[in-house]
């Protein structure tokens, strides 16, 4: 298979964020701000091309029957090396996602790459799954912790564009990001078409 | 079946136990950076000695600070309380008298835009000011409830914790202290006794 075509239909054919709806969790509750949610896509890439790697690689080891068990158990290994790491050399980020970075050991989209790519494929196809999929994830949330940001504090990556004071404080609570997120699944959906 | 989970198991435990002792000692420095810092902002001033923590129940523990040469500044309180969206913990300086001399929030999971402006809305200056208030004289409660103090607009609930944090500081730690024995004498006997963040900490300029 073309590499290349993996990345993108990662980042558009697949998009997690736009188009298979998974790992709305994590989606939800960490773009109140365009740069967490860039930093929550950035961890879970990292955690998503790490896992499609070492899955491909044990795909013919592990039986059937415990396969779900096993990657698991992988996941939730690279999650917790990843938020030791982060605590140890990124604090900041830690600060603002901290309470995220364990979640991304139940995001649909790791398991669900796992089961539906790596499972089948050579490692080196599973890598380049990883980085479309982990990129689509990241602009995906980047894009609607723009959104939100700007409607509701009036800043971009902390950049004033606005005062504060006009901002739709809606967008930066849990109801503006089921807003925001409908409205940029509907434009998605409609560029796709184009 | 077994020998594959078995496997699986042993070499990821393997691989975490080798992260975390490599992170381990980092982590562990930047808490420790994190509270020394945040100490010498909430007592403004430029070096401070500061002594081992003391614990007086799950929610508060305080640290008794002085200057280099051993005059006592106050205590530097470390006390949680449930905000609005989780626990909120606050850093919060008393000068021998009991005035409030800065605060720093440690831990919050306020809502962005809401209740997470109390890091600034309550510091000098800004709208609701408490620098200098005395939780001991004066009615340190938000204005909605008969207090003294602003509430963050549209934070009530949040303004509460955050208050009723420092005002536990207060009972549980400088009151007690005015009660027992004078503020030089209980600040010498824990610099001699210090040792874990018991070194001198140099800043620059005067944080807020």
């Amino acid at each position: 298979m073309n590499y290349f075509k993996i990345i993108i239909n990662g980042i558009v054919k697949e998009n997690p964020t736009f188009v298979l709806l998974l790992g709305m969790c994590p989606t939800l509750g960490t773009t109140s701000s365009a740069l967490n949610g860039m930093m929550m896509g950035l961890a879970t890439m990292c955690v998503l091309i790490v896992s499609n790697f070492l899955i491909s690689l044990v795909k013919k080891l592990v039986p059937d029957m415990v396969r779900i068990p096993s990657y698991i158990v992988i996941i939730a290994s690279l999650v917790t090396m990843l938020q030791l790491c982060i605590k140890a050399y990124a604090p900041e980020i830690d600060k603002s996602l901290g309470l995220f970075i364990p979640l991304i050991v139940v995001n649909c989209i790791i398991l669900g790459r796992a089961e539906s790519f790596a499972a089948k494929n050579n490692p080196l196809a599973s890598i380049f799954d990883g980085i479309g999929i982990g990129l689509g994830f990241t602009c995906g949330l980047t894009i609607l912790g723009s959104v939100r940001e700007i409607l509701g504090t009036g800043c971009i990556f902390g950049q004033t564009i606005y005062s504060e004071n006009y901002g739709m404080l809606l967008f930066v609570l849990a109801p503006g990001a089921f807003l925001a997120l409908g409205y940029l699944i509907a434009i998605f959906n409609k560029l796709k078409k184009a | 079946m077994l020998l594959v989970l078995t496997a699986i198991a042993v070499i990821s435990g393997g691989a975490l136990a080798m992260v975390n002792s490599v992170t381990e000692p980092q982590i562990e420095k930047i808490n420790a950076e994190n509270l020394a810092a945040g100490i010498k902002s909430v007592m403004g001033c430029a070096e401070v000695v500061v002594s081992q923590p003391n614990t007086v129940n799950k929610n508060i523990s305080y640290y008794t600070v002085s200057d280099a040469s051993g005059k006592s500044l106050g205590w530097a309180v470390q006390s949680s309380e449930n905000g609005f969206g989780g626990e909120l913990q606050v850093l919060v300086g008393f000068d021998g008298d009991g005035n409030i001399l800065g605060y720093t929030i440690l831990k919050t999971a306020e809502t962005p835009g809401l209740g997470a402006k109390a890091d600034t809305w309550f510091q000098k200056g800004a709208k609701g000011d408490i620098i200098g208030m005395n939780p001991g004289t004066s009615n340190f409660t938000v204005s909605k409830d008969g207090g003294d103090v602003d509430a963050i607009t549209a934070s009530t609930i949040t303004s509460r914790a955050f208050l009723l944090s420092i005002k536990n500081a207060f009972d549980e730690v400088v009151s007690k202290q005015d009660a027992s024995s004078g503020a030089s004498t209980q600040a010498k006997k824990s610099v001699a006794a210090d040792s874990c963040c018991g070194d001198t900490i140099a800043c620059d300029s005067i944080n807020e």
